[in-house]
């Protein structure tokens, strides 16, 4: 079967910084994919390139089995690959209805409609209602989405990616900054969509990765250093070292000491 | 208290009885002088109205909107100085025509953002400033006198009466504000509006903005056309100075004035823009020197322009 996404030698180079590291890693569809890394390991770039908001120096890009590394990045979601923000995105100013009905929109074609308002518009109000209810934001629906929960903002925040409808989710530190209350829930919920969607998943958040993900890509500097199940990855020295190691310090449930 | 009793909505409420008034009031008052400061008044009020469709919803902040004004009026001027008079031809000329000085302009400057933006439409109105200063055909820095305003072949409607002039100016600026409401509420004007607040975010959920804000751009200057070619009536006149960046400044006022992305915001501000400077100027030669430093007061304090400032009072009330 092919991959539902594959990344092939890319690098992304900020000045001297080479923030991708000829990076490869692929992702078959149906799994979660979890990538970790410490702060700076280029985990947000990598999203930025496989989304397209960002152009690779070099390597290439396969969703589907086809090439989309000069693909824009609205034709992209058009294909299905979707994305979330590790930094809330969100319409503000819009209410949460409105955010979510603004990608039922674009995921029916184009917006050149001038005349009929969207208030009235049941074709995307409806399916808009729908989703929100599915991801518990239903009584939520009229608020400014500036003035939700933080928590709720960050389930808004996927909500808008997954009413355009992907096969893919590209999610970019979905707990980030969340209590741990607000995370369980989360996870929760990306647990529940596991299956529907192929995921790429960033996350900081090492419990969470390693209850969510078949498979785990382990970043630093730009570089994978590990990539395979959770037993491995959590087994690895090189990991263990590179990044478990001092993840330990901030985690008071954290892993024994290295065995090495 | 209800939508209709915000003050805001009051004021502009007065703004519009006043407009439609002042044929009827003025000429009563003896002050008939007012029926063309008014009709003056309204068309800046519709180039304000289609410059807050982009600036206000659309976050293009355009330092060369006056260029529209200038074109709509010269297309009509140049189509009367050879001969054409015809309203028929003359208005979707002038309308045609800066539309697509829009679409080009629109195409070079939207690649770019922020303060390259505001220089790149700055630089561009500013070509066709100096292109009208040097055509010496058409009077140069003189202007261009209109000897016959636009006819439309029919007995009952004539521009050259000035209650006719007046009210189809009136009926334009009401327009303008109501394309604008359905625009901004339509799928077009949400793409727009999200855009503003968050281009990248728009893009990942598969919208390229680009082709949005183009079109916006392009209708907002087909708009500001329509303004020109009804000041090239109102006045029999057009002139360079129609055109210069002071007046794209000033339009920048009236809207940031009245309250940006409101609808009649820029209705409102333009009518206490000209309002002020008509009184200052009236008061002393030097009211620059008060006037500035009020816009300024304005800009820092009344965030959110007229609209703004009564909205605040009366929520706090
Ligand atoms: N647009 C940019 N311009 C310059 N440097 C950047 C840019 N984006 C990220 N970087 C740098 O690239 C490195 C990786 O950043 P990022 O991908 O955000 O890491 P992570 O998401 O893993 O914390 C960091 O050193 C960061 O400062
Ligand atoms: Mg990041």
């Amino acid at each position: 079967m092919t991959d539902a996404l594959e990344a092939q030698g890319l690098i992304k180079a900020f000045g001297g910084l080479t923030a991708t590291d000829n990076l490869s890693l692929s992702v078959a569809p149906g799994e979660i994919h979890a990538v970790i890394g410490p702060n700076g390991a280029g985990k947000t770039t990598l999203v930025n390139l496989l989304s397209g908001m960002m152009r690779p120096d070099a390597g290439r890009i396969l969703f589907n089995g086809g090439d989309i590394t000069r693909m824009a990045a609205p034709a992209r979601v058009k294909a299905g690959l979707a994305r979330s923000y590790q930094i809330t995105s969100i319409f503000r100013d819009f209410t949460v209805l409105e955010n979510v009905m603004l990608s039922v929109q674009a995921r029916q074609g184009h917006s050149f409609r001038f005349w009929k308002p969207v208030s009235r518009d049941t074709s995307l109000m409806d399916p808009a209602r729908e989703l929100l209810a599915q991801v518990g934001l239903g009584d939520r629906v009229d608020m400014r989405a500036g003035d939700l929960a933080y928590g709720e903002q960050r389930q808004l925040e996927i909500a808008i990616s997954l009413a355009t409808e992907p096969s893919f989710l590209l999610l970019d530190e979905p707990m980030a900054g969340m209590g741990p209350e607000e995370s369980q829930k989360m996870i929760a919920f990306l647990r529940a969509l596991k299956g529907d969607y192929t995921m790429l998943l960033i996350e900081h958040d090492m419990d969470a990765v390693f209850v969510l993900a078949d498979r785990i890509t382990v970043l630093v500097y730009g570089k994978v250093i590990a990539s395979g199940a959770p037993e491995e990855i959590r087994n690895d020295p090189a990991v263990r070292e590179a990044y478990l190691g001092d993840d330990d310090t901030e985690h008071e449930n954290g892993e024994g000491p290295a065995d090495a | 208290m209800g939508e209709l009793g915000k003050p805001a909505n009051i004021f502009t409420a007065l703004v519009l009885v006043i407009f439609a008034l002042t044929p009827i009031v003025a000429p009563a008052l003896d002050e008939s002088f007012y029926v063309i400061v008014f009709a003056r008044f309204m068309i800046w009020g519709i180039a304000a109205v289609s410059l807050n469709l982009i600036m206000g919803y659309g976050g293009l902040i355009s330092f060369g909107h006056a260029v529209y004004l200038g074109i709509g009026a010269y297309t009509v001027g140049i189509l009367a100085f050879h001969g054409v008079t015809s309203a028929w031809i003359q208005w979707p000329l002038a309308i045609g025509v800066s539309g697509l000085v829009a679409l080009v302009f629109g195409a070079i400057s939207l690649r770019t953002k922020g303060v390259y933006f505001i220089m790149i439409t700055l630089a561009l109105a500013q070509m066709i400033y100096f292109l009208s200063v040097s055509a010496e055909r058409y009077g140069s820095d003189d202007g261009l006198s209109i000897l016959a305003r636009s006819e439309f072949g029919v007995s009952f409607f004539s521009l050259n009466d000035k209650t006719t002039m007046y009210y189809t100016i009136f009926v334009f600026l009401l327009a303008s504000v109501f394309v604008s409401w359905r625009l901004v509420n339509s799928r077009f004007g949400t793409v727009m509006r999200a855009a503003k607040s968050n281009d990248t975010r728009v893009q990942s959920i598969g919208v390229g903005t680009y082709r949005y804000r183009l079109t916006a751009f392009v209708i907002a200057g087909m708009m500001c056309g329509i303004a020109g070619l009804l000041q090239a009536n109102l006045e029999s006149f057009v002139s360079p100075d129609m055109m210069s960046w002071h007046r794209s400044g000033e339009l920048i006022f009236m809207v940031v004035l009245g309250g940006m992305s409101t609808l009649f915001g820029p209705v409102t501000g333009a009518f206490v823009f000209l309002m002020l400077s008509e009184i200052l100027a009236g008061l002393t030669i030097h009211w620059h020197i008060i006037f500035g430093p009020f816009l300024v007061l304005v800009v820092i304090f009344a965030r959110g322009g007229i609209a703004g400032l009564l909205t605040r009072r009366a929520d706090r009330d």
